[in-house]
């Protein structure tokens, strides 16, 4: 699927390419281009072999796994990682809660994000620039900086320890607010200022109006936020402790430092996190154009 | 407009914009005070922070930066890995990054959409599947390892080996230096296990910073380079003299990025045995949670939150500052756009002729 994609998409830009007006290239021009080639096959090569030896040792025994880590094919295919993984590891029940921590949060993301930027794009309102400007401070504080003072608010009001203290600290986003702010600084204002004098409301204008304006924005937000929440590790050591609550990042950082007995289980490992890159890895081959894309008309602006 | 649509403007304003203030509010700001006067405390973790301790001033700072004793000495382990992972992570990151991105930008080239998905495949997946990945392959007997075998190298117990690359050379060095470690340690350099980290930070995030220079690369204009190159500018002097100089903000951004994100690594600590071996991988966000969370000194680790907090703002701000002193003024700026014309202006002559 994604060799075609990639030559369609290599098709589509020769062709748009201009032709050279002189051909002016020589055999030393060619001979750099065939070393840039080698390269960057070479470096290719090592940034994806990893992963594809990560699958193939899942299938492969324990002992076939420690000796030939380099084998793309197990000697003999064992699914025995994926059988523990779905009977005596709780995956499912990571998975779940991860599934529902992500969709809300995602959802809560782009619905909240893209109404505070709407407002501080658009509305005027008194106060404006003082929310815009703490906002910009509030980016600046880094993550790591926020795990203990998080752990010690959610004691503080009761929720360590629950879905909601696991999803709420994480449903607004300063940096989406921000995406979506500038978003609605590029489009004309011309069309909601028609729609407003035909009386429409202010909250209906964005919902009819604004919002499928704005779609190209929210699906860059929706991305991010989904890789977010979906990867999101700090977060949920500090905000809950029961192993009912462990999503697939805390569950699988529990077989990795081997909380569950000991003897190397790189299968089971490997096996659990090739599952869990996968939905990650499906929404970046679905907008894979669009992630290229985004980040590079996000810089332009 | 009339004065009833702004007042509902301002109302609607406020009303879209409170479900943001209230969160960002309630756990980010609030946390922070909180955090805050419990790093000035002597809170041990039982009840609430407020009415269960005494506010002790000073102290819990004092403890990590200035008393001798093993609280000291973990904070000066952890900042000196550190530091050694951010000298070698951003520089790495941000030349790989710009090399892979001025490579997949040619025109030239084939399969350009093949090798960003590659390069970029690494940053989407989360720090915790890479890392455990990371784990297999670096061990003994483990992926690479064996491909280094090849060249009759005996490859090290990667994740074991807390020697410092650098202690062959600097390990006979006297003395004492600052947060109670000798220099020989604040000089012996990244353990072998924290190179595997380095190598790990470089493997992940060279390919986003590989499409925000794609991004720049692309809005400077072609016609420029090939008036340079018409000009005879070899392909090395092109890329030095006129494409870098063009993409200086976007260098700037990756470097003040990189910086920012290398002083919080935490994930990878965690999962690899919590700064093992030998403390040679202990970070200063991870040391502040094992502070809290593991030997229950809370206003210490909470401490230790700000002084990271303290040295990301310092270093940002220096880097700025740095980066700015270099930077074109008004004539600067005035002189590359000369340059710029003529250029341009020689191109078209050279393409008349």
């Amino acid at each position: 699927m994604t060799t075609t994609e990639a030559a369609a998409a290599v098709a589509t830009e020769q062709a748009r390419a201009p032709r050279p007006r002189r051909r002016t290239r020589t055999a030393g021009a060619r001979i750099t281009l065939l070393v840039t080639y080698a390269i960057l096959i070479l470096l290719a090569f090592i940034y994806i072999y990893p992963f594809l030896i990560s699958v193939a040792s899942s299938f492969k025994t324990d002992a076939d796994a420690t000796q030939n880590p380099l084998n793309l094919l197990p000697e003999t295919w064992s699914f025995a990682a994926y059988e523990r993984l779905f009977t005596t590891v709780p995956l499912l029940q990571w998975t779940a809660n991860s599934a529902f921590i992500t969709v809300v949060v995602t959802l809560c993301r782009v619905f909240f994000d893209s109404l505070a930027g709407y407002a501080l794009s658009r509305l005027k309102f008194r106060g404006q620039s003082v929310v815009f400007a703490s906002l910009i401070g509030v980016m600046a504080v880094p993550g790591v900086v926020l795990l203990i003072p998080r752990f010690l608010i959610l004691k503080q009001f009761g929720l360590y320890d629950s879905y909601a203290g696991m999803i709420v600290p994480l449903i607004i986003d300063a940096a989406g607010i921000f995406i979506m702010k500038q978003f609605f600084e590029s489009i004309p204002v011309s069309v909601e200022e028609a729609a407003r004098i035909d009386g429409a409301g202010i909250f209906r204008t964005y919902r009819s109006i604004v919002l499928p304006m704005a779609v190209p924005a929210l699906i860059t937000l929706f991305i991010l936020s989904f890789q977010g929440s979906w990867n999101e590790f700090s977060h949920f050591i500090v905000s809950r402790q029961s192993p009912s609550l462990n999503t697939l990042t805390t569950g699988v950082a529990s077989l990795t430092s081997g909380q569950l007995g000991s003897g190397n289980q790189y299968p089971l490992q490997l096996a659990a996190a090739v599952l869990m890159s996968i939905p990650v890895a499906i929404i970046f081959f679905i907008f894979q154009k669009r992630i290229m894309s985004t980040s590079e008309g996000g810089e332009k602006g | 407009m009339s004065k009833g649509i702004r007042g509902a403007e301002g109302r609607y304003g406020w009303l879209f914009v409170s479900p943001a203030i209230l969160i960002i509010g309630v756990f980010l700001v609030l946390p922070i005070v909180l955090a805050l006067y419990v790093s000035l405390s002597n809170w041990n973790g039982l009840g609430s922070p407020l009415g269960n301790s005494d506010f002790i001033g000073g102290g819990n700072y004092a403890k990590v930066l200035v008393d001798t004793g093993l609280a000291q000495r973990d904070f000066g382990t952890a900042i000196r890995n550190n530091l050694y992972y951010v000298i070698a992570v951003v520089p790495l990151q941000t030349a790989l990054a710009l090399f892979l991105a001025v490579q997949v930008n040619r025109r030239m080239l084939k399969g350009r959409g093949f090798f960003r998905t590659a390069f970029y495949f690494p940053s989407v997946t989360s720090s915790i599947a890479i890392t455990t990945i990371f784990i297999f392959l670096f061990t003994s007997s483990g992926a690479v390892n064996q491909v280094i075998g090849w060249f009759g190298v005996n490859g090290p117990n990667w994740f074991n080996d807390p020697r410092g690359i650098l202690a062959p050379l600097t390990g006979a060095v006297p003395g004492d230096g600052p947060l109670g470690l000798d220099w020989a340690a604040w000089l012996s350099g990244p353990s072998v296990a924290m190179c595997v980290l380095i190598i790990l930070a470089v493997f992940t995030t060279s390919g986003t910073f590989m499409l925000l220079f794609l991004a720049a690369l692309q809005n400077v204009s072609g016609e420029i380079e090939e008036a340079a190159s018409v000009d005879g500018a070899g392909p090395f002097r092109q890329f030095f003299s006129v494409t870098l100089p063009m993409i200086k903000p976007t260098l700037f951004t990756v470097l003040t990025l990189g910086l920012i994100g290398t002083w919080q690594v935490f994930d990878q600590i965690y999962l690899t045995g919590g700064g093992d071996p030998g403390k040679t991988t202990l970070t200063p966000a991870y040391l502040a949670y094992e502070t809290s969370f593991a030997n229950l000194k809370w206003g210490q680790g909470a401490a230790i939150s700000f002084i990271l907090f303290a040295i990301i703002v310092a270093l940002t701000l220096l880097q700025r500052w740095v980066l700015r002193d270099r930077d074109l003024g008004a004539s600067g700026v005035r002189r590359q756009k000369r340059a710029l014309e003529r250029l341009k202006r020689d191109a078209a002559a050279g393409a008349q002729r």
